[in-house]
């Protein structure tokens, strides 16, 4: 799943109506340091039902084989928007109203919110979650730990692993090689506007895209341990990656539609664009939004920093948390990991919402192998299966993302507009994330 | 007016044979000023109905249609089987959160109605200790927007485990500030104090009196009431956010907004959003056609008397 930048006015909204911090418990200790005590883990007694929120639209047929197949241990779906459209929020309000589901979806970027406030359970002592750390992808468990030992906070559902989305016909057509580097994107990038079009689109909201590229880059925008948080947004991967896409806006290389409208659809659909770096879930994105195109994309390895490299990067990708507060841990922790794990239900999962499995042996699923037609019948999902291998493993995302993804993306609008550049926003990014985090008492290593 | 006196050398140079008399010009003056109003009509006019005539547009195509072809004139005309898929898609679950759009809004704003004019009434009609400051807190509740009263609604009905039930949405729907200050304005000035005196020497009942006369006679009112809370609460998105977590119970628009979250996942789902969202605004296009009569009806009678 990928989360966008709430633009929307229940957003707004929502914010000014904080409810902050986990009723569950004394959360003086646990929050801020950022390790909370592992969640007691003994069965109940007797038949159970577990509550669980997603938005993931068609799941509840999911859940249906595993209710069937499990009567001791019911799962009830209930569904609301995307997490930051009000989800999370409603979540924050449950907790402190004592009547919050059991089980939650949260996106990897707003896990580390959920556990400085202390509203996630460490599930890390429940029955087989450490035994299953092996059959989930190293980078996305460790999304789910937040680096930390004997510590278990989700179990991770889908990933997003990036690949350059490209218009095979048209690079064909006019002898341009296909870039395996940055550097040769941007020799590209040159050769596509001589013919009036642009090589891609950058986005001044999807700030966890540009994340992505800086995750592939080797940075590291923010680290935990015991002493506090580390927030790094402009450490010298992160200064490359925006000198970077600054110098392709520069020289007018990119186009800057504003993402996910009409207008940025359209760029695509007139063949205005001509490739895409994007997680696994913009397939359908692309063939969404600009049909004329199809058959005419393909799809390869994200452009290297260094060429030989194999690196990735990740946007997007949501776990399966237990909600402070659940009195099911076991029961609950139980359906996760047959939600996440299981062949049946990631190929249900996978057919039902296009959702992009976890675990090693999920991204072998059989859906996944067949050839796709808009992208002329290439069997994308094998890149993006190497990709996931191939994500940099330690990537730690912050416990206020909501308002670091606002003020960066304020930033780049300036930047796409003339005004600073890129790595000036990131700048203005690290100083308003470290007062954020100062106001909420976190405290902050510089 | 400057235009009117501007007009008038123009017209004597056109060289049209006119008399200059008071009688033309007084035919001439409202015919520039009607045409301009007339003008500036047209462009609200087109200014409001575009949005819809698009919506209308976008729901008769097929997804892929929607981006593109022409956004303002048809392409395919797939209208009705738009709508065979919204009703038959995830079982019907559409044609139930119509239907439960349709009670909050139907059966909270007719109790919402009568429950402000009761209390309006009260305020107008009785002497009592203490009626100012109730109007005054009432009057002041006018001021606080709903959105505000969602969380602490939450936290109560937390207490209490209502939320995610019919009556979370359902309870707070019924109270409506600005209809009984509309209702205590208007029976002051309609329900004559010496026919409530008659109907007392006449043996009715206050109760009586209230719900076969005076009720009658804030018809009008009534009808504004109905229709302002109808609209309210058919609208009202973040009552239902926040208190509501399964699907079963959801209103049509925040049904629909979560839909419009799952594009990215199922893009067929464009289309069905563009043809739910028309279906849903029907209803309310439809009450007020019908209840406007009412409404104008109302007023005018009043106004003759």
């Amino acid at each position: 799943m990928k989360n966008r930048i709430l633009t929307a006015t229940a957003g707004v909204a929502l914010s000014a109506l904080l409810l902050a911090g986990c009723a569950g418990g004394g959360n003086g200790d646990s929050a801020g340091s950022g390790a909370a005590a592992a969640a007691d883990c003994a069965p109940s007694d007797g038949p159970v039902t577990l509550e669980f929120t997603s938005w993931i639209p068609g799941i509840e047929k999911v859940v249906d084989m595993w209710n069937s197949a499990n009567p001791d241990i019911q799962v009830k779906v209930q569904t609301g928007p995307n997490g930051n459209n009000g989800t999370y929020q409603n979540f924050f309000n449950q907790i402190a109203a004592g009547n919050a589901p059991d089980l939650g979806q949260i996106e990897y970027d707003a896990l580390p919110n959920f556990l400085v406030q202390d509203c996630v359970e460490n599930i890390a002592g429940c029955a087989d979650v450490m035994a299953a750390k092996d059959q989930f992808v190293g980078w996305a468990w460790n999304q789910a730990t937040l680096g930390q030992d004997n510590a278990v906070y989700g179990i991770p559902q889908d990933i997003g692993p990036m690949a350059l989305f490209y218009r095979k016909d048209l690079f064909e057509k006019n002898g341009i090689a296909i870039p395996t580097t940055w550097d040769e994107y941007t020799e590209a990038a040159k050769k596509v506007r001589a013919l009036g079009g642009y090589i891609t689109n950058f986005s001044q909201s999807d700030i966890n895209q540009f994340a992505g590229f800086v995750w592939q880059a080797g940075g590291q925008w923010f680290g935990n341990d015991s002493d506090g948080w580390t927030v790094s947004l402009t450490d010298p991967a992160s200064k490359k990656v925006a000198d970077y896409w600054q110098s392709l806006i520069d020289q007018d290389l990119v186009s800057t539609y504003p993402a996910w409208t009409d207008e940025w659809n359209n760029a695509y659909n007139s063949s205005k664009v001509w490739t895409w770096n994007s997680a696994v879930w913009g397939a359908n994105s692309i063939s969404s939004g600009a049909p004329d195109t199809a058959g005419g994309w393909a799809v390869a390895d994200l452009p290297q920093w260094k060429a030989g490299d194999a690196v990735s990067g990740n946007w997007g990708g949501s776990s399966i948390a237990v909600l402070k507060g659940s009195t099911h841990a076991y029961e609950a922790t139980k359906f996760a990991l047959w939600l996440n794990t299981s062949q049946e239900a990631l190929t249900a999962l996978n057919e039902e919402a296009n959702i992009y499995p976890a675990t090693t042996e999920g991204l072998k699923l059989p859906s996944l192998a067949k050839g796709v037609d808009f992208y002329g019948g290439q069997k994308i999902y094998d890149v993006f299966a190497k990709a996931a291998t191939e994500v940099t493993p330690d990537f730690t995302w912050g416990p206020t993302m909501t308002k670091t993804y606002a003020d960066v993306s304020d930033g780049f609008k300036a930047a796409v507009s003339g005004s600073g550049t890129l790595a000036d926003a990131l700048q203005k990014g690290q100083d308003a994330t470290i007062g954020a985090l100062e106001s909420q008492s976190i405290p902050v290593k510089k | 007016m400057s235009a009117v006196t501007t007009s008038r050398p123009r017209v004597g140079r056109s060289g049209a044979p006119r008399s200059d008399s008071p009688r033309s010009r007084a035919i001439r003056e409202p015919l520039v000023s009607r045409t301009s109003a007339m003008l500036i009509m047209a462009v609200f006019t087109v200014y409001f109905l575009l949005p819809l005539w698009w919506l209308l547009v976008a729901s008769s195509k097929s997804t892929g249609d929607i981006l593109t072809t022409n956004p303002l004139w048809f392409a395919d005309m797939r209208l009705f089987s738009n709508i065979g898929d919204l009703f038959a898609y995830r079982d019907g679950i559409f044609l139930r959160w119509l239907g439960n759009s349709l009670l909050y809004a139907g059966l909270g704003g007719a109790v919402a109605t009568l429950l402000a004019a009761m209390a309006g009434y009260a305020l107008a009609k009785y002497r009592f200790p203490g009626r100012e400051i109730i109007f005054d807190v009432v009057l002041g509740g006018v001021l606080v927007p709903a959105t505000a009263l969602a969380l602490p609604l939450f936290l109560i009905f937390s207490q209490v485990q209502l939320t995610n039930t019919f009556w979370a949405v359902f309870l707070p729907s019924l109270v409506s500030p600005f209809g009984v200050y509309l209702a205590r304005i208007f029976a002051a000035s309609s329900v004559p104090d010496e026919l409530l005196e008659a109907s007392r020497l006449d043996g009715a009942g206050e109760i009586r009196t209230f719900f076969t006369v005076s009720l009658r006679l804030m018809s009008p009112a009534l009808v504004t009431m109905f229709l302002f809370q109808f609209v309210a609460i058919w609208n009202n998105f973040f009552l239902p956010l926040i208190m509501l977590r399964s699907e079963e119970l959801f209103p049509v628009v925040f049904g629909l907004y979560g839909w419009n979250n799952q594009l990215n996942q199922i893009p067929e789902l464009r289309g069905l959003v563009l043809i739910g969202a028309l279906l849903s605004v029907i209803p309310l296009i439809v009450i007020f056609l019908l209840l406007q009569r009412f409404w104008r009806n109302g007023l005018g009678t009043g106004a003759l008397k």
